[in-house]
């Protein structure tokens, strides 16, 4: 039971539970799920396709915050890997009204997340190269980002027609979302790449002590690289699934405040903010926080902006939990409760 | 001595040479309203720029101002339609902004938390509590409000200054006074050079941290009261990513990011840079505004490069 | 009792913190006008003392009397009110303001307010220079003080602590980061400091300085008072012997002759031609054989951690041609060094050896893990069994090895991360300070250890500041003195031979 109680991802999934259970209550057609067309119907299923893109950027940003970094620019990288992949695919209808695409649509999504992650890999160079603080290298591509992403779009929003496309972010595979099969395999990926080689063990080191990663010979700067652009390559995915489900690229919004939300959700499920420790599940479970939150919100028929409140009210709460002043206080607190009763005694 | 205003020269020398291309370029370019412009069209953001130069210099951030100032113009719009008094109402968001940066400043303090985590949950705050007072626009058409929106201080050649410009160089000039000659001032610095010396030799490093996020606080619904002068509304998008236009300023005008080294007169001249960038754009009138965004993002790239040059050569601090 | 002199006196501290009684009624009596040293090994209790009579911490138990009437500081502040100004190992100047404002920061002069009321810069600077002036240190105090070298950086922040009329000055560490000359200069200073009358108390762990500046000492150990001493009634053999609770058994020194002559046949493993980088290390030659312990001594600032950290490429050579194996090696950064099979037990445990987040499994594993590179992959099955065979190998007292390093002991910590050397198989092992701030014991175990290796055909390179232990242990000495060689001993050569070289130019 102890065990359970101190395993790091028990306080993020019995949040996640109760925001569930709190859900069903509120609205029983919640938990209901529906087979139709060969397709799984219900809440629970919208939650999880809604998440997917933030699920896969907030993925990106685990491994950027456990080698002590952060990307603050995965909305603006969001947006050009969207414009990337519009303008690739381009086309219109024909003569017989068909719908086309001007070039293969293997090519564009590779442009796109090729694109994304030369974000990812400038990202990472500023940092280990000029030696910037993440916060400040990734908040020149924040700025401009999203000044490239208009340029290419000529600041207008460009709409797909090209039916494939859609597949992305609105079709399903085997009765689930293709975008959750998307997030799902990323992140199995991920796990697999952490667990059966060197990689958990350095980003770990490098996260934990840089100096001492370093002095063990571990190349620290390839990896950091390696982390930046991955988590570019990340926000490029989430692009391609955002564009894909709104079937347009929107320069001015789309990812707008994810970098918030990415960071919020690799809070939320346990990562330390200071580097070093990091967990992909409690990742997933803090951007499925999110959404559930934001999804009972809706449904609850309160004004969607109130989201914004709540989420604060949770980062503040997951920060002072997990500063170890704030417990040595709250731990002072029972302590001096608990001696003042032995003085009544 | 040289190498301390090093980073203050280039940025006034940069902002000289673009006026310079402006005025060689464009007619009507040269003259002193279009450089008044610079400070009335961005009155507000130099206000915020003043604050957040204060904690940059303490080696902190603030994330939160924009939403601050959206939240300023919300509450203020909502208490004069309720037929507060004008000035009632600036009193009560400038003691509401003061108090939201101590917060976040006691926070940070305490509790030694991140302060970019910590104001970035602000900004989630101030901005959801302005959706909680109304997602519409609030139109403002308070007597004295409209009156101060539309004075002009005329200063000869033609040219005038509103109240707001007015406000902003008062900012500027008292902060440069609080940062160059008074006790406060100095602990950010101190702060900025090294934390946990500054507490070593006694400095009250705890209570001037709280207080520059409290004056970064201030500066926001200061920022928030004039930028309704300029608006006349209420709204909570006004002023979406303020927070980044702040910080751009603050680093092109020559303040290192890491802290405890640079001007109050750089981050003027810092806003003078991004908004003479704005009139290029507009006097040129081919150029889509995007190009500012780029342009911006391209100049915060060669300072940080400068500031990373200027570190290395910098002596090694022990 | 009564003595006029006594300026402070404590009595009886306690003081505790979760799991450490880190003070148990510790006691301290200091004069007016006399340097008086704070002895002891490290946790001890000597910080802690410090920081009760500079209100950091509060003592749980005892009394604190200044001039005879007790007070009980706050603050460091409050402390600096009562007369006790401190300089903490940590207190540096800033280096973004200049000299004066780093020796008046917090008590400005202002002006009048008829002026603005604002700070007066012109007296600042006047002040600062005014002071710096009476205690004879002569410096542009407009200038940044990030430029200073660091003795007048030093002399700068006694010059700070000692501007608000101190009565008793405190020094923690003050001479760990300069040379020998600036210690000289900073003695200086402290001497006449206690000319003016003031109490000072001089914490440190070079017993040499001791004797030279100190006219009495007290001796903590284990929190505990354990005597004052006048430093003419007490020798150095009596001083460690105080300080460490029994007599120091003198190990016999190991036969070297005979291997010193396989040796000298052999060809060198590593070897640095011109090895230079400006400022830190002036160009020299060094050599490491095959089963060799070469002895690094010299005094701190002597070049010795800049040299070794120029071998093993953390940072970078101006100069200077390494070979491996007689053959020209590349070696740029530290991958590489673990690449060509050297180690490196860096001197700051903390800071640049362990990953406290992290197993002593996975700590033991990461030098091997990081030179196989990312797509072979030591299995946890693997880690497990190097990290217990060296683990029990080494005697490092762990619970398990999943236990986090960081809640190991500073002597274990060393070993869990010579074990992560010796994972690599190493041909070259390079130890930077390897005893330090682990106790004697322990210390004993690991200088046979580093021996044991040797003999297995490793090359060692041993730097120590504590001469009496490189002599014990290496086959061959190098003595660096103001970052350049000054020479080159045989193995068995006595201590004063090492000494001898190492002071030549202060004689000179």
């Amino acid at each position: 039971m102890k065990r359970f109680l101190g395993h790091a991802l028990f306080w993020p999934a019995m949040a996640l539970a109760l925001l569930l259970v709190a859900s069903a209550l509120f609205n029983p057609s919640f938990v209901t799920l529906t087979w139709r067309d060969g397709h799984l119907y219900g809440s629970v299923i919208d939650i999880l396709n809604r998440a997917a893109p933030l699920i896969v950027v907030s993925l990106g940003m685990t491994l950027v915050i456990a080698v002590r970094g952060l990307d603050i620019s995965v909305g603006a990288v969001v947006a050009i890997s969207a414009a990337v992949v519009a303008l690739m695919i381009g086309g219109g209808f024909s003569a017989t009204g068909e719908v086309h695409s001007d070039n293969p649509l293997w090519l564009a999504l590779a442009a796109a997340l090729g694109v994304a992650a030369a974000c990812g890999l400038w990202n990472g160079l500023l940092v280990v190269k000029a030696g910037m603080q993440p916060i400040v290298a990734t908040l020149i591509l924040m700025v401009a980002g999203r000044g490239i992403a208009q340029l290419l779009t000529g600041g207008q929003i460009i709409t797909v027609y090209y039916p494939p496309f859609f597949t992305l972010g609105n079709g399903f595979l085997l009765g689930l979302p293709v975008a959750l099969w998307i997030a799902g395999l990323l992140w199995a990926a991920l796990h697999l790449v952490l667990s059966r080689t060197a990689l958990g063990l350095f980003v770990r080191s490098i996260g934990g002590n840089p100096e001492a990663a370093r002095v063990a010979g571990v190349r620290s700067s390839a990896i950091t690289l390696c982390v930046y652009t991955f988590c570019g390559l990340a926000a490029g995915v989430a692009g391609l699934i955002v564009s894909s489900n709104v079937k347009s690229a929107d320069a001015n919004n789309a990812g707008q405040l994810l970098e918030l939300d990415a960071i919020l959700a690799v809070t939320l499920g346990g990562t330390a903010l200071t580097g070093g420790r990091f967990t992909l599940a409690g990742t997933v479970i803090g951007a499925l926080i999110i959404q559930t939150l934001t999804s009972m919100i809706y449904s609850l028929g309160v004004p969607p902006e109130v989201n914004l409140v709540v989420k604060a009210a949770l980062v503040f709460a997951v920060m002072l939990l997990q500063s170890a002043e704030f417990r040595g206080l709250v731990a002072r607190m029972v302590r001096a409760d608990k001696s003042l009763d032995g003085t009544r005694r | 001595m040289n190498r301390r205003l090093l980073p203050l020269t280039v940025t006034i020398v940069l902002f000289v040479a673009m006026a310079a291309f402006g005025a060689i370029r464009f007619d009507g370019f040269l003259t002193l309203q279009v450089f008044l412009n610079l400070i009335i069209d961005n009155a507000f953001l130099c206000i915020v720029a003043v604050g957040m130069t204060f904690v940059i210099l303490s080696g902190g951030i603030d994330l939160s101002v924009g939403a601050v100032i959206a939240l300023t113009s919300m509450v203020s719009a909502t208490l004069l339609n309720a037929g507060w008094n004008p000035f009632a109402a600036m009193a009560v968001v400038l003691v509401l902004g003061a108090a939201f940066g101590a917060l976040q400043g006691f926070l940070i303090q305490r509790f030694n938390l991140a302060p970019f985590l910590v104001t970035l949950a602000g900004m989630f705050l101030a901005r959801g509590c302005c959706y909680l007072i109304s997602t519409e626009s609030i139109p403002i058409d308070d007597a004295t409000y409209v009156a101060i929106a539309q004075a002009r201080i005329p200063l000869g050649f033609n040219a005038s200054l509103t109240i707001g410009g007015l406000i902003a160089l008062l900012v500027v000039a008292a902060a440069m006074r609080i940062a160059h000659a008074s006790e406060f001032g100095r602990t950010v610095y101190a702060i900025g050079g090294g934390e946990t010396s500054a507490r070593l030799m006694g400095l009250s490093v705890d209570s001037t941290k709280i207080g520059v996020y409290l004056l970064s606080g201030a500066c926001a619904s200061l920022g928030g009261i004039v930028m309704t002068f300029y608006m006349l509304s209420g709204y909570s998008l006004h002023a979406v990513g303020l927070e980044l236009d702040a910080i751009a300023a603050v680093v092109i005008g020559g303040t290192l990011l890491a802290g405890g080294v640079g001007y109050v007169a750089g981050t003027l001249f810092g806003v003078l840079i991004l908004g003479i960038i704005q009139t290029l754009i507009a006097f040129d009138g081919t150029l889509s505004s995007w190009w500012t965004r780029i342009v911006v993002g391209a100049l915060l790239l060669l300072f940080c490069l400068l500031q990373r040059l200027f570190e290395g050569r910098a002596p090694k601090s022990p | 009792m009564n003595d006029p002199a006594i300026v402070l006196r404590a009595r009886d501290i306690s003081r505790a913190f979760p799991g450490v009684q880190a003070l148990s009624g510790a006691g301290l009596t200091l004069r007016a006008g006399e340097v008086h040293a704070l002895m002891g090994q490290n946790g001890a209790g000597k910080s802690t003392l410090i920081k009760v009579l500079t209100g950091v911490y509060a003592p749980d138990a005892g009394s604190i009397e200044l001039l005879g009437r007790p007070v009980a500081p706050e603050s460091p502040i409050h402390a600096q009110q009562l007369g006790i100004s401190a300089v903490h190992q940590e207190s540096h100047l800033l280096p973004n303001l200049s000299v004066a404002e780093n020796i008046c920061a917090g008590r400005y002069p202002r002006r009048a307010w008829t002026r603005g009321g604002g700070i007066d810069w012109r007296e600042t600077e006047r002040r600062a220079a005014e002071l710096l002036a009476s205690l004879g240190i002569r410096l542009d105090v407009t200038q940044l003080a990030g430029g200073l070298p660091a003795a007048l950086q030093q002399l700068a922040t006694v010059a700070r602590a000692v501007a608000t009329d101190a009565r008793v000055l405190i020094l923690d560490e003050p001479t760990s980061s300069l040379d020998a000359d600036e210690v000289q200069a900073l003695f200086a200073l402290i001497r006449r400091l206690r000319d003016k009358g003031v109490a000072i108390l001089f914490v440190t762990h070079f017993l040499d300085q001791v004797y030279e500046i100190c006219d009495r000492m007290t001796v903590l150990r284990n929190g505990r008072f354990i005597g004052e001493y006048a430093c003419a009634s007490l020798d150095s053999h009596g001083l460690v012997a105080a300080m460490v609770g029994r007599e120091v058994a003198a190990t016999p020194a190991v036969e070297h002759v005979a291997q010193e002559r396989e040796q000298a046949a052999r060809p060198p493993v590593l070897a640095a031609r011109n090895l230079s980088r400006r400022g830190q290390l002036k160009p020299l030659d060094i050599e490491l054989k095959p089963g060799e312990v070469l002895g690094l001594a010299g005094l701190l600032g002597s070049g010795r951690t800049e040299l070794a950290r120029l071998l093993f490429a953390l940072d970078a050579r101006d100069t200077g041609d390494i070979s491996v194996d007689g053959q020209p090696a590349k070696l740029d950064n530290p991958a590489d060094a673990l690449r060509l099979g050297l180690g490196f037990c860096p001197e700051d445990r903390k800071h640049s050896g362990i990953v406290a987040d992290l197993s002593v499994r996975e700590n033991i594993a990461l030098a091997l893990q990081a030179r196989m590179g990312l797509r072979k992959f030591l299995g946890l099955a693997e880690q497990r069994q190097i990290a217990e065979k060296l683990v029990a190998a080494l005697g490092v007292k762990t619970a398990s090895i999943e236990t986090p390093i960081g809640q190991l002991s500073g002597g274990n910590q060393q070993k869990a991360i010579i074990a992560r050397w010796l994972a690599t198989h190493p041909r070259v092992l390079i130890l930077d300070e390897p005893t330090r701030g682990i106790d004697v014991a322990a210390k004993q175990e690991l200088m046979n250890e580093i021996l044991e290796l040797a003999r297995g055909g490793t090359a060692v390179l041993f730097i120590s500041a504590e001469i009496d232990e490189v002599v014990r242990v290496a086959d061959r000495i190098m003595v660096l003195r103001d970052r350049a060689k000054a020479g080159e001993l045989p193995g068995g050569a006595n201590e004063d031979a090492v000494y001898s070289l190492i002071a030549a130019s202060q004689k000179a």
